[in-house]
Parts: C-alpha cells; structure tokens; sequence
C-alpha cells in the first residue's frame, strides 16, 4: 500500500492544524499585556486574598491575587513545626478525635461565613476528609479556633458548605458506612442492606462562632461528592450531589458508573431545622471530640461528646427530594441568583441546569418519576431549565460572575469554559495546564460575586516549572474574566494539593486584623507578666518554667537544679506588645519542635533530658541585632542528685558555692 | 575628558542616593511601622522634628505635671513591671535600654510621653535617641500603651527621681 502525495499533503495539513489548534505552551496562550495585570509593586498590596485548601498537606494557604505571591501557610489539620502547632502543650487538644491524637488531616474545601449569601469576612470553615472533621479559623488572628469531629461519617467530602446566613456548616459524608451505634462487624458485601449516609447540620453562634452538631440526616447508602446552598429565592435548600446510587462497595471505577443519572438530592433544611426544634429526631449513641482553642488562656480544650440527634430522611415527608442527574455528578452549584442549580457530571457529555422555580412547581405538581428507598425522585424535564451541550469532557465544577456567566472546569479536556447561564450557550473556552479540578471565580459561590478573576486549580504540572525530580508542585493559573474572552495571566505554584479555593475582597479582612494579643487579657495559668513574674517550681518529677521573652533575653537564662527524668514544661510568655515580634524557642536534643510565640502570648513546650550535662536554648526568630545573644543554659544533673534549684538573669543569675 | 569626569560624578551622585535610600529602609525593615514610614521620606521630616518635644499626640497643652500623685505613680510602677522593667532599670544602670534615674530630668514630659507611645517615629528621627541606639543596638519595642498608662509610667519615672 502507498500513500499518494495528496493524502500525505492532507495529513501534514491536518497535524499543522491540530497542533495550532491547542497552544502549546504559554507563549501562544498568553498575550502582551499580562505582566503588568499581575505586578504588584514592592510596597503595593494585592486586591484580594485567596485562601486556598492544602489537600494532603491537611493545611490552609493564603495568597495575594493578582499576584499570586504566598503570604501564609495556616497550621489547621496536621502537626506545623514551624509554629509549634501540635507540638506546644496548648495546641495539642485541636488534634484530638474520638481515635485518640491524629497529627495529619486531608483538607479539601473551604467556606467563608455568609450574611445574606455574601461573605462578611469572620470565620474560615474548611474540611477534613479522613478522620471527618469541621474546622473553623477566624480571620482575625488566622489561626484555628475550632475543631469538631463529625460521628457517623466517613470521608468527609460534601462539607464543610454554609448556608447563606451562617446558620449552619454541612459535613456530607463520601463514604456510606454503619452508624456509630449499629454492629459494624458485617460482612461489606451486606452495603445496600446496612450501610448508611450521613449529612450532617452544625449551628454557628451567630456571635462567636463556636459550632455544635444540630442534627444528622441519615439517609440511604450512596456518595456524597459536594454541595451548596440555595440563595434568595431557594435560601432554606441545600442541593447534595450523590454519585454511587448503583450501591456499589467494590471496584466503584466500574460498578459506581453504571446508571445514567445519579442524584442531586435537594433538602430544605429550614424546614428540618423547624422540625428538630419541635422534638424530632432520635439521640444516638457516638464519640466526636469538639476542640476549642480559648483567645485568652491561649490553650485549647478537647471534649469527647456521646451522643447526636439523628433524623432518618425516610421518615420525612415534604423535605427532600431527589433530581436526577447526569452522570456521577461532582460540583453541585447555585448560581447567584439562586434560580439555577448547576450539576457537573464527570462522566456525562452534558451539563445541566436545574431550575428552583420549576423543581418547586414539580414538587407541587407531584411530577415524580418514582422513588429511591422511599424517597421522591423528581422528573428529569420538569426540573430542567437546559443542558450546556458539548461544553468539554470531564466536567467538576462551576462558578459564576456577576453578569449571568457560569464558568466550568474541565478535568478531561482541560479546559475551563465560560458559558450563559440564560442562554446556555458556551462563550469561550481557554485551555489549562493541565487537568483542572476545581476553579474559583473572586466571590463565585456568594450572591454577588466580585467576577475580575478566575483561577484554575490543575492537578498535573509537569512542564510549566523548572522540574524538582518526580514530585512537583500543583499548578495554578490565574485568568482575567472581565473580558469576552478569558485571558490567562499567570502561572504559580501552590502547596500540598488545592482543591477548592475561595477569593475575598481584601478590605473585608485586611483592616480587622489583630497585631498582637493584649498581654493584659492573657489569662494562661502560666503567664508571666514581666520579668518579676518569672520563676520555676517543682511538682515531683514535673519542673513549670515561667519564662519571659522580650528583645532580647530570655527570664530566667541560667537554671540548674534540673534532673534527668524530669519532665520540663517551659512556659514562654512573649512580653512584646508590638506587631510582628514573635520570638521562638528550643533547646538542645529537644524531641520535639520549636514553638513560635507571638506578642503577648503564652506557648508551652515540654521537654525530657535524657543526659546529665550543660543544655543550651535560644530564640530561633530574628529578633534584634542582639539576637543571637537571646540564649541561656540548663544545668541538668544525675537522677537523684542535690543540685538545688537555682536561675536568675544577670545579676540574679545563681553564683557558684565559695 | 571633562565630560567623562561630569558623567562619573552624575553616576556616582545617583549611586550615593540609591544607597542613602537603602539605608533607610534597612533601618526601618525591624519596625512594625516600616511600610507606611517607607512610603514618606524621612529625611524632610527630620527638618520640622522638634528635639524638646519629640513626635506624637503629646505637648505642653496636653501634658501638665502638678504635685505628685502617689497612686498614680503606684499604677504606673505595676504597668512598668510588665512591659518596661525587662530592659530598663530604675537605677542609672544600663540594662537593655538606659537607666531611668534622672530621666525626667533630661527630658521634657511631652517627649517622654511621645517616646513611650509612638518610638519607631523617633527613634528614626531624634539625634540623641539615634545615638543611644548605637550603644544599646535594640529599638525599644512600642508596648502599645494607652495614654493613661503612658501617663501612669511617667509619673512613676517623677517619684523615682525624687518629685514631690
């Protein structure tokens, strides 16, 4: 067989043309223009802060848009050396669970707290995956406040999503599994029969903040992926997607993806909630810790609760219903009007738009095409407003501007594309590098969104850095929306492994931030208030060390009359009242990490010396030009010796026996 | 060759204010204050800073000394305590920060009232403040002291050198 000239010329062609068709690389998708949109001059600040999720690294990430310089990294879910977060004696309890202490955490999703479905710049709730867990930050000090574990749950995926008044954070679980108070030792196989989900409903104290598990739905065994609150006219619903209604419990890459629809399951939690507070529901016997870190004792607490109030959706009548969905459905998104609920089916070629105004009228009409498990599964068509046809492969998430825009990623084609909500009709696509999963619009989860920016959070790399061995960094990219076209701006890197991300106008945060904690309302047991307050005692074997830090010397830094066998807690007060001065601690051969304390603030690390001899310690943060003179020494004698207790500084500093 | 020695000096000129420019910021990178100071240069202000008065909400009209109040200087030795007694003694010893026998004597009640409440500003632009840093090389740290508690401090500093 030969190939005549013309074919070949066709095929040359035709290759020319497909690969112009996709750009390559950066050059051909980035035009003139894009530097200047994203400097920010030395001494300039950004426009808005993102606060993006870690993934597996179990932290929080805050970067300046447009930017995309790092500012912080925020200690939530796992253990953080560099501050001391899991380590100090005080931050310790945040990690505990019903499991005992758990050191890492897997961070998927982020909220802000909402008034009136838009962000008013208070608290931080993000998730944990593994061991299912809620944590609230507050966005003054950005650091964890709060930790609540989540019982009946496992993998908590569909959380932690707010409802547009901060009533409450919801905790959907991934994986179905028994609850807590039912014999777990089944055979897997009995799934259908046994296995439960859970979604879970946490109040939000309107002026702390502080959380508590409402109630729990129980509903039938299947995967609940993501989720969202209704707004204006469907605020009191959240729409779940679910994937996994075949019931499947093993090889789910196949068995979970054989119906065409799944569900977006719509519940109308004001109504539920109306119910609980009128007797409903049933307590059921379980474990969760509930971790609250105190502002002024600057210690946190860990207290295992043991029972949850649990509602069975079966039992409800009028309160939720199921939408089918096309196929394994990911992101479940409400646009900002809160008319049009958008599915994005990973596995479907479609997207489709569900409308509350038509979902309410089917719901009125009995347009139901059957049940699941007993609940009503509403009509395909008469819930539909439309389907985005050919909008790419691989759909995962929406968002949306404040000109009736919907933006989806693409994980398939990688891609994002932008598309009218009204319309339905794709306006323009941009390729990403590669593989997006979630994606943010500034603002785009809230009734009015700030539109301007989008970024995409890509799940492979590999070329768009200089390459650091197998392990790369997860990919951002950041596009200009104001345009027709989506204009990509920037590439940056991004720790652990972002999924979904939040953007804020900075002003709602940046002004209302702490400088230091008011040494005067610290009320830790161990505080020193100055240097006059330092001092040691001993307890048996336990030695409590008042210890003063200002710049820079540390009160006391000569102290002998240690043990080995002892357990030493040094106290650490910083005496600092101004903004950024945190000074750090250690001590030789500590098994343990430095603690970063901030002004004003008291940090305990506890310490074991395992060898008699003379131990160093020093601040390990740049304090002053006298800062490598901030050290001291313990004198740490055999077990069972007569060394007295002894420290001082300076002239206080004790003076060897004449 | 004339006009390469007039272009040398342009250079050299231009090369002295990059680096004057970067001593400042230098200095001020350790305060809290370094990037508003940054944005307004120092040195014109230098000009209208006030040695007897120092720089801040305090002057005559605001800071009026009578017969010593004894309870006042008693709140202000506790608040002293906590957030001054680290470096500084009350004696004429050098700790940290100088000793505070005579203090109020070598400077007027506004300057030290400004000094406690507001010493990133005066410490870039007082002489003598800037002078002392050389031999103490550790700016004093601003407390965050309320007005009152500025004023309970200073007048412990007056008991301490003998007002009665």
């Amino acid at each position: 067989m030969k190939l005549n000239k013309v074919s070949i010329g066709l095929i040359a062609v035709a290759a020319l043309w497909i690969s112009s068709c996709k750009p390559k690389n950066a050059a051909q998708a980035v035009s003139g223009d894009a530097a200047q949109k994203v400097y920010v001059a030395p001494g300039q600040l950004d426009e808005f802060y993102s606060f993006v999720s870690g993934g597996f690294s179990g932290q929080v990430s805050v970067y300046g848009i447009p930017s995309g310089r790092l500012l912080k990294v925020l200690p939530v879910f796992s253990v953080d050396p560099e501050t001391g977060y899991g380590f100090s004696e005080e931050s310790k309890p945040m990690l505990n669970t019903s499991h005992g202490f758990v050191p890492w955490g897997d961070e998927h999703h982020l909220s802000f707290s909402q008034t009136n479905g838009d962000y008013d710049g208070r608290w931080l709730f993000a998730n944990e995956n593994n061991t299912p867990r809620v944590a609230r930050l507050d966005l003054k000090t950005f650091t964890t406040k709060e930790i609540i574990e989540i019982p009946n749950s496992a993998g908590n995926h569909s959380s932690p999503f707010i409802t547009d008044n901060s009533e409450y954070v919801i905790a959907g679980t991934r994986f179905s599994v028994p609850f807590d108070d039912e014999n777990g030792d089944i055979p897997i196989s009995s799934y259908a029969e046994k296995f439960s989900g859970a979604l879970s409903f946490i109040s939000i104290n309107p002026e702390s903040g502080k959380m508590a598990i409402d109630f729990q739905l129980k509903t039938p065994p299947v995967n609940y992926d993501l989720s969202h609150t209704g707004k204006g006219p469907s605020s009191g619903w959240f729409f779940f997607s679910c994937y996994n209604t075949e019931k499947a419990y093993t090889l789910l890459e196949v068995n979970a993806s054989q119906r065409d629809k799944d569900f977006i399951l719509a519940v109308n939690w004001k109504k539920i909630a109306e119910m609980v507070k009128a007797g409903k529901g049933r307590k059921v016997k379980t474990k969760y810790a509930h971790n609250v870190m105190d502002e002024n004792t600057h210690t946190a607490t860990s207290t295992i609760k043991d029972e949850v109030l649990v509602l069975d959706i079966a039992d409800l009548k009028d309160v939720c219903y199921y939408i089918p969905c096309p196929k394994s459905p990911h992101g479940s998104d409400v646009d900002p009007s809160g008319e049009y609920i958008v599915g994005s089916g990973k596995l479907a070629s479609l997207i489709p738009v569900f409308s509350f105004s038509k979902m309410q009228k089917a719901i009125e009409e009995k347009k139901f095409e059957g049940d699941f498990d007993g609940i009503p599964v509403l009509n395909y068509e008469a819930v539909l407003h439309g389907e985005v046809k050919k909008p790419g492969l691989g759909p995962l998430h929406t968002e949306f501007d404040a000109n009736g825009n919907a933006y989806t990623s693409m994980f398939v084609s990688s891609e994002v594309v932008k598309w009218n909500l009204k319309t339905l009709q794709v306006i323009d696509r941009q390729p990403t590098f590669y593989s997006t999963g979630h994606l943010t619009v500034a603002g785009g989860d809230a009734k009015t969104p700030y539109g301007k920016y989008l970024v995409a959070w890509n799940k492979i790399t590999k070329d768009r850095y200089l390459p650091t061995g197998p392990e790369l960094t997860q990919s951002a990219q950041l596009f200009d929306i104001t345009g027709e076209k989506m204009q990509l701006l920037l590439d940056f890197p991004t720790i652990g492994e972002p999924h979904y991300a939040l953007m804020i106008d900075a002003k709602k945060i940046k002004d209302q931030q702490a400088r230091i904690y008011d040494i005067n309302k610290n009320n830790h047991p161990y505080v020193a208030k100055g240097e006059k307050e330092a001092k040691i005692t001993r307890e048996g074997n336990k030695v409590h060390i008042n210890m003063t830090l200002i710049r820079s010397h540390l009160t006391p830094d000569n102290i002998e009359g240690i043990k080995v066998g002892d357990e030493v807690y040094f106290h650490l007060t910083n005496l600092e009242q101004d903004w950024d001065l945190p000074h750090g601690f250690t001590i030789k051969g500590s098994q343990n990490a430095e603690v970063l304390v901030l002004p004003g603030e008291t940090k305990t690390i506890k310490w074991q010396p395992k060898t008699a001899g003379i131990v160093p310690f020093y601040c390990t943060d740049f304090c002053s030009a006298l800062h490598q003179e901030m050290s001291g020494y313990v004198r740490v004698s055999p077990a069972g010796s007569s060394t007295p207790l002894q420290y001082g500084t300076g002239d206080s500093a004790p003076k060897a026996a004449k | 060759m004339r006009k390469n020695t007039i272009i040398f000096l342009f250079g050299m000129s231009l090369f002295f204010a990059a680096c004057n420019n970067g001593g400042t910021q230098t200095a001020n990178s350790t305060t809290s204050a370094a990037t508003e100071q940054a944005a307004t240069p120092a040195a014109s202000d230098t000009k209208s800073y006030d040695p007897k008065r120092g720089e801040g909400k305090f002057d005559e009209t605001n800071v009026q000394l009578g017969a010593l109040d004894a309870a006042m200087a008693g709140k202000g030795k506790a608040i002293a305590e906590a957030k001054c007694f680290s470096c500084h003694k009350t004696s004429d010893e050098r700790l940290v920060g100088p000793g505070w026998k005579g203090v109020t004597e070598r400077r007027t009640a506004p300057w030290l009232m400004n000094f406690i409440t507001n010493p990133d500003a005066m410490i870039d632009k007082d002489p003598e403040v800037q002078a002392q840093l050389e031999i103490c090389l550790v700016r004093m740290p601003n407390q965050n002291l309320a007005e009152t508690e500025a004023r309970e401090i200073l007048e412990f500093m007056r008991q301490n050198d003998g007002a009665k």
